[in-house]
């Protein structure tokens, strides 16, 4: 599904580099966990994933079912099936979140040559969705995130997620500040999505999300590359004895 | 005390071009008004109120040359069941007008008041804007009182069905057209006007509204969108106790256009919120100089004015807020934006505050930016194409000053207007 080979980055503003070196395959129907300390690169690898600007690919790859990403606008890639959870979801005065949910669904069918879903089908949807997740009509309307806590932000992200059915989904930190319940709504919203057809790569730093979302496989992540590669074992280990003994033992 | 000599020159060239129409029960009025532009001269470059709008062509001899633009789209208003009173390049037109009568509001044209011996009319041609001189002249405003060639009474005495529509057509290239219209609200009455069109190639307007205590006036008016056509508007409005006022102005294209508001909170507990929302591309050049006056206790001003500039385009705002002495309890806000779409375009803002009463809450802020980068982004990774993105953002933008209108279905048509001015630059 999403494969990454040597992925070299380095900010465009300034002469830093980031990501050293990301080699990464994320089979489809599987759940890939990425821990690692603050500062190794994980939101920097999601970010150039979906396209952000201020980023500078300076080696390497990276290909979504074949096809490389790298050269899309943000957009094309969305179409193409990638989705960012994001670590901290934009907020956008303004534009009504039914709006903008409407806008994103219509406009990535628009690109697939799909049709446009009806304002009834969508609208019927939404509800259906926004339910699971505990979302009111209040928040379907009001401008999107403004206002919103943030467990709120955070199932309002999965809510896109469900809307959009990406193909490759990509979670960053999605857990931070969620208290237990709304962490099981979360996992529940991504579990729902689990498929043969579809890969997740989660971002997190802590076993808790995984004990609801099980990974297949977990990755460490320091200093831009990833250092350990393991089974859902390898998250224990770190939840019981931080990244110090492991980092170590790579040599990072 | 005379005239500098280039205010005294140009301010005889443009008048002797102009004819003051029979005055009847209106001549004094008129006599009046144009010694005060006599007196005053007409703007020039260097006056202090006119620092960032350059007023020569607007008082120039000859009203520059401006192609009447076939917008392709039906007329602003069109779905709107109103009383249409239309005026083709600033001559009033009863064949394309409806029929004038409607319960609740009278509708006549300015030339057809000294008809009758009494009309409230005779008592407010001239006075706002008179009134509206000090502390800062407006000769422009004067100039139209003295030789406004048509224009509409409007006296609303109860609650009508529908709004009364003025449709300004434009028909000739180089049409210069003065209307004036004056409305009188009365107590407790309550009506909505609507104005439209890009009117001439040249358009001074002046409107006099005079709201007794308790009424309630609503204007939306959406400006032309010729692109060569030069308007300065102005609007002078006086607002008795508990009465409400609320202006909302669209402008779209347009190479230069001055929008004034002078409006004067006279009774305890009145509301005066004015508002506008324009979009300019390339040679646009567009100034909103709103002066209000609290001169009541309790009163309540809103200026909201948001400005969406590209390719050069500039956004002027002079917004002022004074506050007499015993004003008290005034809550006065003024906010002031523009979004700037490119490095070219820019906004030149000076609000102000003049306050002598203690116990008031005033607030003024301004500022001016480019879109949200974090935004943008945002919505391109939902699958938002970067161009349908920048005009979500660009539409939430101006979203502020659009709710200003009372009524969700005129906001609706001007927000489906601004939708598509925006889609036809992607
Ligand atoms: N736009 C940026 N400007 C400056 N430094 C940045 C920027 N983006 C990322 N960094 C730096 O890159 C490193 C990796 O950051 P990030 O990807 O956010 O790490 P993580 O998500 O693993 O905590 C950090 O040292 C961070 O400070
Ligand atoms: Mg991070």
């Amino acid at each position: 599904m999403l494969e990454i080979k040597n992925l070299h980055v380095k900010l465009e503003e300034e002469d830093k580099q980031i990501l050293k070196g990301v080699n990464l395959t994320v089979e489809a129907g599987k759940v890939h966990a990425i821990m690692g300390p603050n500062g190794s690169g994980k939101s920097t690898l999601s970010y150039v994933l979906s396209g952000r600007d201020g980023y500078e690919v300076t080696d390497g790859e990276a290909s979504l079912l074949g096809e490389d990403i790298l050269d899309m606008e943000p957009e094309e890639r969305a179409a193409a099936g990638i989705f960012l959870a994001f670590q901290y979801p934009v907020e956008i005065p303004g534009v009504g979140n039914m709006t903008f949910l409407r806008t994103a669904v219509n406009a990535q069918r628009k690109a697939r040559g799909e049709d446009e879903l009806s304002a009834a089908d969508f609208l019927k949807e939404v509800r259906a969705k926004a339910k699971t997740l505990k979302i009111d009509a209040d928040m379907l309307k009001r401008p999107v995130n403004v206002g919103f806590s943030g467990g709120e932000k955070k199932r309002n992200e999965i809510l896109q997620m469900a809307m959009l059915e990406p193909k490759m989904c990509i979670l960053d930190e999605t857990d931070s500040g969620l208290d237990v319940d709304a962490m099981k709504l979360v996992s529940e919203g991504v579990n729902a999505l689990r498929d043969e057809g579809r890969g997740f790569l989660v971002i997190t730093h802590y076993q808790r999300l995984l004990d609801h979302i099980k990974p297949d496989v977990v990755h460490i992540m320091a200093d831009g590359r990833i250092v350990k590669t393991g089974g859902p074992e390898l998250a224990l280990e770190v939840e019981n004895n931080g990244y110090a003994d492991i980092l170590a033992e790579e040599g990072v | 005390m005379g005239l500098p000599d280039q205010k005294q020159t140009a301010t005889e060239a443009l008048l002797a071009t102009l004819t003051m129409p029979e005055g009847g029960c209106l001549a004094a009025a008129r006599k009046a008004a144009l010694s005060r532009v006599q007196t005053l001269g007409l703007p020039g470059r260097r006056d202090e109120y006119w620092k960032y709008t350059r007023p020569d062509t607007l008082v120039q001899p000859d009203a520059p040359a401006a192609a009447v633009f076939d917008a392709g789209e039906a007329p602003m208003f069109d779905e709107f069941d109103r009383i249409k009173v239309v005026f083709v390049d600033g001559v009033f037109s009863p064949e394309e007008s409806d029929d004038l009568s409607l319960e609740g509001i009278s509708i006549e044209r300015i030339a057809d008041i000294c008809d009758k011996d009494i009309h409230w009319g005779k008592d407010l041609y001239g006075v706002l804007e008179a009134r509206g001189q000090d502390p800062v002249a407006r000769p422009l405003a004067a100039l139209n009182t003295a030789f406004a060639q048509d224009g509409v009474a409007i006296r609303v005495t109860g609650t009508p069905s529908k709004p009364v529509n003025l449709v300004y057509r434009h028909q000739s290239d180089s049409s210069d057209a003065i209307l004036h219209h004056i409305v009188r609200v009365e107590s407790g009455a309550t009506a909505t006007i609507l104005e439209n069109g890009p009117a001439a190639s040249r358009f001074n307007k002046c409107m006099e509204v005079d709201v007794a205590d308790g009424g309630t006036l609503h204007l939306v008016r959406a400006q032309g969108r010729d692109h060569e056509r030069r308007a300065a508007t102005h609007l002078f409005a006086r607002l008795g106790k508990e009465s409400v006022f609320k202006a909302f102005t669209l402008t779209v294209n347009g190479v230069l256009t001055r929008n004034e508001a002078v409006i004067e909170l006279t009774g305890d507990d009145a509301m005066a919120h004015i508002a506008g929302a324009c979009v300019g591309d390339g040679d646009f050049h567009h100034d909103d100089t709103v002066f209000i006056t609290h001169d009541a206790v309790n009163c309540e001003s809103r200026q909201v004015f948001k400005k969406v500039l590209r390719n050069g385009a500039t956004g002027v705002f002079q917004g002022k807020i004074l506050v007499k002495e015993g004003a008290q309890k005034t809550d006065g806000y003024q906010i002031s934006q523009s979004l700037l779409l490119d490095d070219d375009s820019q906004f030149l803002a000076k609000p102000e505050l003049e306050i002598y009463a203690d116990d008031v809450a005033c607030s003024h802020g301004s500022t001016s930016g480019a879109i949200d980068e974090e935004g943008l982004f945002y919505l391109r990774s939902r699958g938002v194409p970067a161009d349908v993105a920048t005009d979500l953002l660009t539409l939430a933008f101006l979203a502020e000053a659009v709710d200003e209108i009372e009524d969700d279905e005129i906001a609706g048509a001007l927000v489906t207007r601004l939708e598509g001015w925006l889609a036809r630059r992607r």
